[in-house]
Protein backbone atom coordinates (compact mmCIF):
# COMPACT_ATOMS: atom_id res chain seq x y z
CA UNK A 1 0.00 0.00 0.00
CA UNK A 2 1.53 3.27 -1.05
CA UNK A 3 1.29 6.58 0.79
CA UNK A 4 -1.12 7.90 -1.81
CA UNK A 5 -3.50 4.99 -1.21
CA UNK A 6 -3.30 5.41 2.55
CA UNK A 7 -4.08 9.10 2.14
CA UNK A 8 -7.07 8.37 -0.08
CA UNK A 9 -8.63 5.88 2.32
CA UNK A 10 -8.05 8.19 5.30
CA UNK A 11 -9.72 11.12 3.49
CA UNK A 12 -12.61 8.88 2.42
CA UNK A 13 -13.14 7.71 5.98
CA UNK A 14 -13.27 11.32 7.19
CA UNK A 15 -15.74 12.29 4.44
CA UNK A 16 -18.11 9.38 4.95
CA UNK A 17 -17.94 9.40 8.76
CA UNK A 18 -18.60 13.10 9.11
CA UNK A 19 -21.25 12.88 6.39
CA UNK A 20 -23.14 10.20 8.34
CA UNK A 21 -22.85 12.25 11.55
CA UNK A 22 -24.06 15.37 9.71
CA UNK A 23 -27.32 13.72 8.73
CA UNK A 24 -27.92 11.79 11.96
CA UNK A 25 -26.80 14.15 14.75
CA UNK A 26 -29.74 15.32 16.84
CA UNK A 27 -28.30 18.74 17.63
CA UNK A 28 -28.52 21.04 14.65
CA UNK A 29 -25.38 23.04 15.41
CA UNK A 30 -23.25 19.91 15.71
CA UNK A 31 -24.76 18.73 12.48
CA UNK A 32 -23.57 21.93 10.79
CA UNK A 33 -20.06 21.45 12.18
CA UNK A 34 -19.95 17.86 10.89
CA UNK A 35 -21.06 19.15 7.51
CA UNK A 36 -18.16 21.60 7.63
CA UNK A 37 -15.70 18.78 8.34
CA UNK A 38 -17.20 16.75 5.50
CA UNK A 39 -16.77 19.64 3.03
CA UNK A 40 -13.17 20.19 4.15
CA UNK A 41 -12.59 16.46 3.59
CA UNK A 42 -13.97 16.78 0.06
CA UNK A 43 -11.59 19.69 -0.53
CA UNK A 44 -8.81 17.37 0.67
CA UNK A 45 -9.96 14.78 -1.88
CA UNK A 46 -9.64 17.42 -4.61
CA UNK A 47 -6.13 18.22 -3.39
CA UNK A 48 -5.37 14.51 -3.52
CA UNK A 49 -6.57 14.43 -7.13
CA UNK A 50 -4.30 17.46 -7.81
CA UNK A 51 -7.10 19.80 -8.89
CA UNK A 52 -5.93 22.59 -6.61
CA UNK A 53 -8.12 25.29 -8.12
CA UNK A 54 -11.34 23.36 -7.47
CA UNK A 55 -10.13 22.57 -3.95
CA UNK A 56 -9.58 26.27 -3.29
CA UNK A 57 -13.00 27.14 -4.71
CA UNK A 58 -14.55 24.41 -2.56
CA UNK A 59 -13.01 25.84 0.59
CA UNK A 60 -13.83 29.47 -0.26
CA UNK A 61 -17.41 28.95 -1.44
CA UNK A 62 -18.63 25.99 0.60
CA UNK A 63 -16.72 26.24 3.85
CA UNK A 64 -16.37 30.02 3.89
CA UNK A 65 -19.73 30.87 2.38
CA UNK A 66 -22.48 28.29 2.54
CA UNK A 67 -21.69 26.74 5.92
CA UNK A 68 -21.31 30.17 7.53
CA UNK A 69 -24.67 31.14 5.98
CA UNK A 70 -26.25 27.96 7.38
CA UNK A 71 -24.79 28.61 10.85
CA UNK A 72 -26.14 32.18 10.80
CA UNK A 73 -29.57 30.98 9.83
CA UNK A 74 -29.45 28.40 12.64
CA UNK A 75 -28.75 31.21 15.09
CA UNK A 76 -31.56 33.31 13.61
CA UNK A 77 -34.23 30.65 13.61
CA UNK A 78 -33.77 28.36 16.58
CA UNK A 79 -32.11 27.55 19.84
CA UNK A 80 -28.98 25.85 18.65
CA UNK A 81 -28.42 23.76 21.78
CA UNK A 82 -31.87 22.22 21.67
CA UNK A 83 -32.22 18.66 20.48
CA UNK A 84 -34.25 18.06 17.36
CA UNK A 85 -37.19 15.69 17.71
CA UNK A 86 -36.26 12.16 16.75
CA UNK A 87 -37.61 11.01 13.38
CA UNK A 88 -40.35 8.44 13.68
CA UNK A 89 -39.19 4.84 13.58
CA UNK A 90 -41.13 3.79 10.50
CA UNK A 91 -39.66 6.63 8.44
CA UNK A 92 -36.11 5.83 9.58
CA UNK A 93 -36.48 2.16 8.70
CA UNK A 94 -37.89 2.82 5.27
CA UNK A 95 -35.36 5.56 4.51
CA UNK A 96 -32.57 3.19 5.53
CA UNK A 97 -33.96 0.40 3.37
CA UNK A 98 -34.39 2.70 0.37
CA UNK A 99 -30.90 4.16 0.62
CA UNK A 100 -29.21 0.79 1.23
CA UNK A 101 -31.02 -0.77 -1.70
CA UNK A 102 -30.25 2.20 -3.91
CA UNK A 103 -26.60 2.17 -2.91
CA UNK A 104 -26.25 -1.57 -3.53
CA UNK A 105 -27.95 -1.27 -6.91
CA UNK A 106 -25.92 1.74 -8.07
CA UNK A 107 -22.58 0.46 -6.85
CA UNK A 108 -23.27 -2.89 -8.41
CA UNK A 109 -23.68 -1.13 -11.76
CA UNK A 110 -20.53 0.95 -11.21
CA UNK A 111 -18.50 -2.08 -10.15
CA UNK A 112 -19.66 -4.20 -13.07
CA UNK A 113 -18.85 -1.49 -15.60
CA UNK A 114 -15.35 -1.94 -16.94
CA UNK A 115 -13.83 1.52 -17.06
CA UNK A 116 -10.97 2.12 -19.44
CA UNK A 117 -7.58 2.08 -17.74
CA UNK A 118 -6.03 5.51 -17.15
CA UNK A 119 -4.11 6.56 -20.23
CA UNK A 120 -1.32 8.17 -18.26
CA UNK A 121 -1.79 11.41 -20.19
CA UNK A 122 -0.91 14.48 -18.12
CA UNK A 123 -3.89 16.22 -16.52
CA UNK A 124 -3.19 19.94 -16.85
CA UNK A 125 -5.55 21.98 -14.65
CA UNK A 126 -3.49 25.11 -14.11
CA UNK A 127 -5.46 28.28 -13.47
CA UNK A 128 -4.19 29.74 -16.75
CA UNK A 129 -5.55 26.75 -18.67
CA UNK A 130 -8.93 26.95 -16.92
CA UNK A 131 -9.21 30.71 -17.46
CA UNK A 132 -8.26 30.52 -21.13
CA UNK A 133 -10.76 27.82 -21.93
CA UNK A 134 -13.54 29.31 -19.82
CA UNK A 135 -13.38 32.72 -21.50
CA UNK A 136 -12.70 31.55 -25.06
CA UNK A 137 -15.38 32.11 -27.67
CA UNK A 138 -14.19 29.37 -30.03
CA UNK A 139 -15.03 25.68 -29.83
CA UNK A 140 -15.05 24.16 -26.32
CA UNK A 141 -15.21 27.62 -24.78
CA UNK A 142 -17.47 28.20 -21.80
CA UNK A 143 -18.14 31.91 -22.18
CA UNK A 144 -21.91 31.52 -22.64
CA UNK A 145 -22.54 29.45 -19.47
CA UNK A 146 -20.21 31.82 -17.65
CA UNK A 147 -22.36 34.83 -18.59
CA UNK A 148 -25.60 32.96 -17.90
CA UNK A 149 -24.35 31.97 -14.46
CA UNK A 150 -23.40 35.56 -13.70
CA UNK A 151 -26.97 36.63 -14.55
CA UNK A 152 -28.27 33.80 -12.35
CA UNK A 153 -26.16 34.98 -9.43
CA UNK A 154 -27.38 38.56 -9.86
CA UNK A 155 -31.03 37.53 -10.00
CA UNK A 156 -30.57 35.19 -7.02
CA UNK A 157 -29.07 38.05 -5.03
CA UNK A 158 -31.96 40.39 -5.86
CA UNK A 159 -34.45 37.60 -5.19
CA UNK A 160 -32.93 36.91 -1.75
CA UNK A 161 -33.20 40.56 -0.77
CA UNK A 162 -36.83 40.75 -1.96
CA UNK A 163 -37.84 37.51 -0.22
CA UNK A 164 -36.14 38.24 3.08
CA UNK A 165 -37.21 41.91 3.23
CA UNK A 166 -39.73 42.78 5.90
CA UNK A 167 -43.06 43.92 4.48
CA UNK A 168 -43.69 47.60 5.36
CA UNK A 169 -46.97 46.96 7.21
CA UNK A 170 -45.18 44.73 9.73
CA UNK A 171 -42.63 47.45 10.30
CA UNK A 172 -45.35 49.91 11.33
CA UNK A 173 -46.89 47.38 13.70
CA UNK A 174 -43.48 46.81 15.23
CA UNK A 175 -42.98 50.56 15.71
CA UNK A 176 -46.39 50.82 17.43
CA UNK A 177 -45.48 48.02 19.82
CA UNK A 178 -42.18 49.68 20.61
CA UNK A 179 -43.97 52.94 21.32
CA UNK A 180 -46.46 51.23 23.60
CA UNK A 181 -43.61 49.70 25.58
CA UNK A 182 -41.92 53.05 26.01
CA UNK A 183 -44.97 54.75 27.51
CA UNK A 184 -44.68 54.41 31.30
CA UNK A 185 -47.43 52.49 32.96
CA UNK A 186 -48.44 50.40 30.02
CA UNK A 187 -47.18 46.88 30.28
CA UNK A 188 -47.35 44.46 27.44
CA UNK A 189 -48.65 41.14 28.62
CA UNK A 190 -48.63 39.61 25.18
CA UNK A 191 -47.22 41.52 22.19
CA UNK A 192 -49.80 43.90 20.79
CA UNK A 193 -52.34 43.42 23.56
CA UNK A 194 -52.34 46.12 26.22
CA UNK A 195 -54.45 45.43 29.27
CA UNK A 196 -56.94 48.30 29.44
CA UNK A 197 -57.31 48.39 33.23
CA UNK A 198 -53.59 49.04 33.67
CA UNK A 199 -53.82 52.14 31.50
CA UNK A 200 -56.92 53.51 33.23
CA UNK A 201 -55.26 53.00 36.62
CA UNK A 202 -52.44 55.29 35.67
CA UNK A 203 -54.73 57.93 34.19
CA UNK B 1 -2.04 8.68 -7.94
CA UNK B 2 -3.60 6.18 -10.32
CA UNK B 3 -2.93 3.28 -7.93
CA UNK B 4 -6.38 3.84 -6.47
CA UNK B 5 -8.88 2.51 -9.04
CA UNK B 6 -11.68 4.74 -10.28
CA UNK B 7 -14.33 2.48 -8.76
CA UNK B 8 -13.06 3.27 -5.25
CA UNK B 9 -13.46 6.99 -5.83
CA UNK B 10 -16.92 6.29 -7.20
CA UNK B 11 -17.67 4.25 -4.07
CA UNK B 12 -17.04 7.34 -1.94
CA UNK B 13 -19.23 9.58 -4.10
CA UNK B 14 -22.05 7.01 -4.32
CA UNK B 15 -21.99 6.48 -0.56
CA UNK B 16 -22.03 10.24 0.02
CA UNK B 17 -24.97 10.61 -2.35
CA UNK B 18 -27.04 8.04 -0.49
CA UNK B 19 -26.03 9.47 2.90
CA UNK B 20 -27.43 12.79 1.69
CA UNK B 21 -30.55 11.05 0.48
CA UNK B 22 -31.02 9.38 3.86
CA UNK B 23 -30.81 12.80 5.48
CA UNK B 24 -33.33 14.21 3.02
CA UNK B 25 -35.75 11.36 3.84
CA UNK B 26 -35.48 11.41 7.63
CA UNK B 27 -34.97 15.07 8.51
CA UNK B 28 -37.97 17.34 8.89
CA UNK B 29 -36.12 20.57 9.73
CA UNK B 30 -35.57 22.71 6.65
CA UNK B 31 -32.00 23.74 7.50
CA UNK B 32 -30.89 20.14 7.99
CA UNK B 33 -32.61 19.19 4.73
CA UNK B 34 -30.60 21.93 3.04
CA UNK B 35 -27.42 20.42 4.50
CA UNK B 36 -28.36 17.01 3.08
CA UNK B 37 -28.87 18.69 -0.30
CA UNK B 38 -25.35 20.13 -0.13
CA UNK B 39 -24.00 16.60 0.41
CA UNK B 40 -25.82 15.43 -2.73
CA UNK B 41 -24.35 18.25 -4.83
CA UNK B 42 -20.87 17.56 -3.49
CA UNK B 43 -21.04 13.87 -4.35
CA UNK B 44 -21.90 14.83 -7.93
CA UNK B 45 -18.90 17.17 -8.01
CA UNK B 46 -16.56 14.38 -6.89
CA UNK B 47 -17.92 12.25 -9.75
CA UNK B 48 -17.26 14.92 -12.35
CA UNK B 49 -13.69 15.53 -11.20
CA UNK B 50 -12.90 11.82 -10.93
CA UNK B 51 -14.23 11.02 -14.41
CA UNK B 52 -12.38 14.00 -15.85
CA UNK B 53 -9.13 12.97 -14.24
CA UNK B 54 -9.23 9.24 -14.86
CA UNK B 55 -10.95 8.92 -18.23
CA UNK B 56 -10.44 12.21 -20.12
CA UNK B 57 -7.28 13.83 -18.75
CA UNK B 58 -6.77 15.83 -21.94
CA UNK B 59 -9.97 17.83 -21.46
CA UNK B 60 -11.32 20.14 -18.78
CA UNK B 61 -15.09 19.75 -19.13
CA UNK B 62 -15.60 18.03 -15.75
CA UNK B 63 -13.76 20.87 -14.02
CA UNK B 64 -16.05 23.44 -15.66
CA UNK B 65 -19.17 21.52 -14.73
CA UNK B 66 -17.93 21.40 -11.14
CA UNK B 67 -17.30 25.16 -11.09
CA UNK B 68 -20.80 25.87 -12.41
CA UNK B 69 -22.41 23.42 -9.97
CA UNK B 70 -20.62 25.12 -7.05
CA UNK B 71 -21.84 28.52 -8.28
CA UNK B 72 -25.43 27.38 -8.67
CA UNK B 73 -25.28 25.65 -5.27
CA UNK B 74 -24.25 28.94 -3.65
CA UNK B 75 -27.16 30.78 -5.30
CA UNK B 76 -29.54 27.98 -4.33
CA UNK B 77 -28.42 27.99 -0.69
CA UNK B 78 -28.84 31.77 -0.45
CA UNK B 79 -32.38 31.68 -1.88
CA UNK B 80 -33.30 28.71 0.30
CA UNK B 81 -32.11 30.46 3.45
CA UNK B 82 -34.03 33.62 2.51
CA UNK B 83 -37.18 31.51 2.12
CA UNK B 84 -36.50 29.71 5.43
CA UNK B 85 -36.08 33.00 7.31
CA UNK B 86 -39.25 34.40 5.76
CA UNK B 87 -41.14 31.22 6.67
CA UNK B 88 -39.83 31.40 10.21
CA UNK B 89 -41.11 34.96 10.44
CA UNK B 90 -44.64 33.98 9.48
CA UNK B 91 -44.91 30.49 11.05
CA UNK B 92 -42.46 30.67 13.99
CA UNK B 93 -41.19 27.25 12.93
CA UNK B 94 -39.05 25.84 10.14
CA UNK B 95 -40.40 22.32 10.42
CA UNK B 96 -41.48 21.19 6.98
CA UNK B 97 -44.77 19.82 8.34
CA UNK B 98 -45.84 23.27 9.55
CA UNK B 99 -45.69 24.78 6.07
CA UNK B 100 -48.65 22.89 4.65
CA UNK B 101 -50.98 25.60 3.35
CA UNK B 102 -50.08 24.99 -0.29
CA UNK B 103 -50.10 21.24 0.11
CA UNK B 104 -53.15 20.28 -1.97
Amino acid sequence: MTASQVLFYAISTVILGSGILAVTSQRIFRSAIWLLLCLVGIAGLYFWMQVEFIAAVQIVVYVGGIVVLIIFSIFLTQESGKELPKPIMRRTVFALLATLFGFAFTYNLVYGHGFAAPTGEAFNVSVAEIGTQMLSTTNNGYILPFEVVSMLLLSAMIGCIVIAMKPPSNKNAGADMLFAQDVPGTRLITPGVVEPDLISEEV
Amino acid sequence: MYDVPLSHVLFVSTALFFIGMYGLFTRRNMITMLMALELLLNSVNINFIAFNKYLYPGKLDGVFFTIFIITIAAAEAAVAIAIIINLYRSHKSIDIESAAELKF
